[in-house]
């Protein structure tokens, strides 16, 4: 069960993600650099959050063009389990792996604080450990997390319950359409979501409900395997 | 050498935050009548060669592929020189 987390220029959220991974699944995870070509075989690769390339252009723009995102791409194909946290989610979307885009956040602030999610479908590889409308905690920290689709594309997401985690109990942070806080491919292997279930890991944290996100997906992703 | 501005602009129905606080400047400085302000990017790109065409075409194609989110904006390219 070996899990990657890829690094770009200004991603920051990434010793997080690596300190949640290492503590789920046993091990410290594989670190990729953004001018990788190949990615070691991993059955879950973890794009995580921050500013790579300093947000020019649009947030996760440049980064979503670079070498190591064709493997991505490849291995997304493959059904490879890929997970988008925040910057994530930004760069995902902006290479076509995610449908939709992220905007500047309505109230044009950064939001740093404690959001609650509605947990929208619990039957993807992300969210079994969780139940279809349990409500959780869980922190954002962004300024481009105002998610937006064209109105067909927001009603594929619906109808095919792609929509996974929404802002709840008026705790939407950024003017999100439909309160979308993170969506799945069709597919299913690809999770893209604007909160920080890595900082929900440990009791220190004050709450451990994101923990549940990684031991399901590597739960997943290892009975694929064997 | 050809010039060329290629200018984007958010698509119709695409809120856009930042236009709504500039009209909200613009008011507040006393600038009455003011409909509507959206905000788009201004690209001015040199590229080698004299072929109008072929830069027309690869200066789509950059619109295409990194410079506009064709998911949220329109661009209009124009060669200047």
């Amino acid at each position: 069960m070996t899990p990657a987390v890829i690094l770009f220029p200004g991603s920051n959220r990434d010793r997080d993600m690596i300190a949640a991974l290492t503590k789920i699944s046993g091990k410290p995870p594989v670190l990729i650099w953004h001018t990788d070509t190949e990615i070691p075989n991993v059955d879950l690769i973890v794009v995580p959050g921050g500013f790579s390339y300093g947000d020019y252009l649009r947030s996760g723009a440049i980064a979503a063009r670079s070498p190591v995102m064709r493997e991505i791409a490849r291995r997304a194909a493959k059904g490879v389990k890929i997970l988008g946290v925040c910057n994530g989610f930004q760069i995902l979307t902006e290479a076509g792996l995610l449908p939709g885009a992220l905007m500047r956040n309505a109230g044009l602030r950064f939001v740093c604080r404690q959001v609650k999610l509605k947990v929208e479908n619990a039957h993807t590889a992300f969210t079994q450990h969780y139940w279809d409308g349990q409500v959780i905690p869980c922190p954002v920290a962004h300024h481009d997390g105002n998610y937006f689709a064209d109105p067909r594309t927001l009603r594929a997401l619906e109808d095919n319950k792609q929509i996974v985690f929404r802002y709840a109990d008026d705790t939407n942070p950024n003017g999100s359409i439909n309160d979308i806080a993170g969506i799945i491919n069709k597919k299913g292997n690809v999770l893209g979501m604007m909160p920080h279930p890595e900082n929900l890991i440990e009791a220190d944290h004050g709450n451990i409900s994101g923990r549940r996100l990684f031991e399901s997906v590597l739960e997943v992703a290892a009975s694929e395997a064997a | 050498m050809i010039k060329a501005r290629i200018t984007v602009t958010l698509k119709n129905g695409v809120l856009d935050p930042q236009g709504k606080a500039i009209e909200g400047g613009l008011a507040s400085l006393g600038f009455d009548g003011v409909g509507s302000v959206r905000q788009g990017k201004v690209f001015d790109v040199e590229l080698d060669g004299d072929d109008a065409n072929k830069s027309e075409r690869d200066l789509k194609a950059m619109c295409e592929k990194l410079l506009v989110n064709t998911v949220i904006e329109d661009y209009a390219v124009e060669i200047v020189v």
